[in-house]
């Protein structure tokens, strides 16, 4: 019988390793993939909770959770694009000023 | 048969997120992309056994079909090519590693302790009707402002892409 701990213990084992990609990987882009994936992670628990409370709430949420992400990622890359342009790295270590 | 299937999506999932962040073989971007792609349809299974049948289409249309293609389009647009081929440094991965375990055992800690899903059982169909109805009616207001926040989204996207970046 799968019951909602398991679900989230696999948000929670989620959400750190995309936790440890934000920490880990040097290159911009894979960091924002990290970022997804504690996002992801969020989601899951929200649906289970929905799920296991009987309630339609959670995956309202979630609804509104994956809408904003999409926003994100299109205004995040834009802005990754523009610092490419400018600086010709996608690289954290090369991103050090705030001078453009 | 659900605990099997609960299994094997969950797996599916850890392994290829795993492989998103820390792909032993590769640094590529690209590789990442595509296990991600795999992490986000395998949690669309994972939204399937919860009965979110809504949410799974949503996840693989939104997720897999426009945010992959948004991150490919980038990499393949900025041609990386000098991608990290030395390992990671020791004390990132320190750190990475000091954080996956602190934060997954403490989750997973509080989780086992709290016994949060003691008695609860699994109950909400997630119908696609009444999650339309919740969401247009409860919801309305939360569900405009996202479409204002679509459209800002777009045009800051517009604004930064331009050539001559003030």
């Amino acid at each position: 019988m799968i019951g909602l701990e398991h679900y989230l213990i696999v948000s929670a084992l989620l959400f750190s390793l995309g936790m440890m990609g934000v920490i880990l990987r040097r290159n911009l882009i894979v960091i924002y993939m990290g970022l997804e994936l504690m996002l992801n992670a969020a989601n899951l628990a929200l649906v289970a909770f929905s799920r296991f409370n009987n309630s339609m709430d959670g995956q309202v949420m979630v609804f509104f959770v994956i809408t904003v992400a999409a926003a994100e990622v299109a205004v995040g890359l834009a802005l990754i694009v523009a610092l490419y342009r400018k600086r010709q790295s996608t690289e954290v270590a090369d991103l050090t000023t705030l001078k453009l | 048969m659900e605990a099997l299937l609960f299994y094997l999506f969950a797996s599916l999932t850890l392994i290829c997120g795993l492989l998103v962040v820390a792909n032993p073989l590769t640094r590529n971007p690209v590789t990442s992309a595509m296990f991600l792609v795999l992490t986000i349809v395998s949690m669309a299974g994972l939204f399937v056994l919860l009965h979110a049948f809504f949410l799974a289409a949503v996840q693989v249309m939104v997720y897999a079909g426009a945010v992959i293609v948004l991150f490919l389009f980038v990499i393949m647009l900025l041609d990386i090519k000098s991608v990290e081929q030395k390992g990671f440094n020791p004390l990132s991965l320190f750190m990475g590693l000091l954080g996956l375990l602190a934060v997954g055992g403490m989750v997973i800690q509080s989780i086992l302790r709290s016994n949060v899903g003691q008695g609860l059982k699994p109950q909400l169909e997630g119908a696609t009707k009444e999650l339309g109805v919740e969401l247009f009616t409860h919801y309305v207001l939360a569900f405009e402002i996202m479409g204002v926040l679509l459209l800002v989204g777009m045009m800051g996207v517009i604004l930064l892409s331009k050539k001559d970046l003030k």
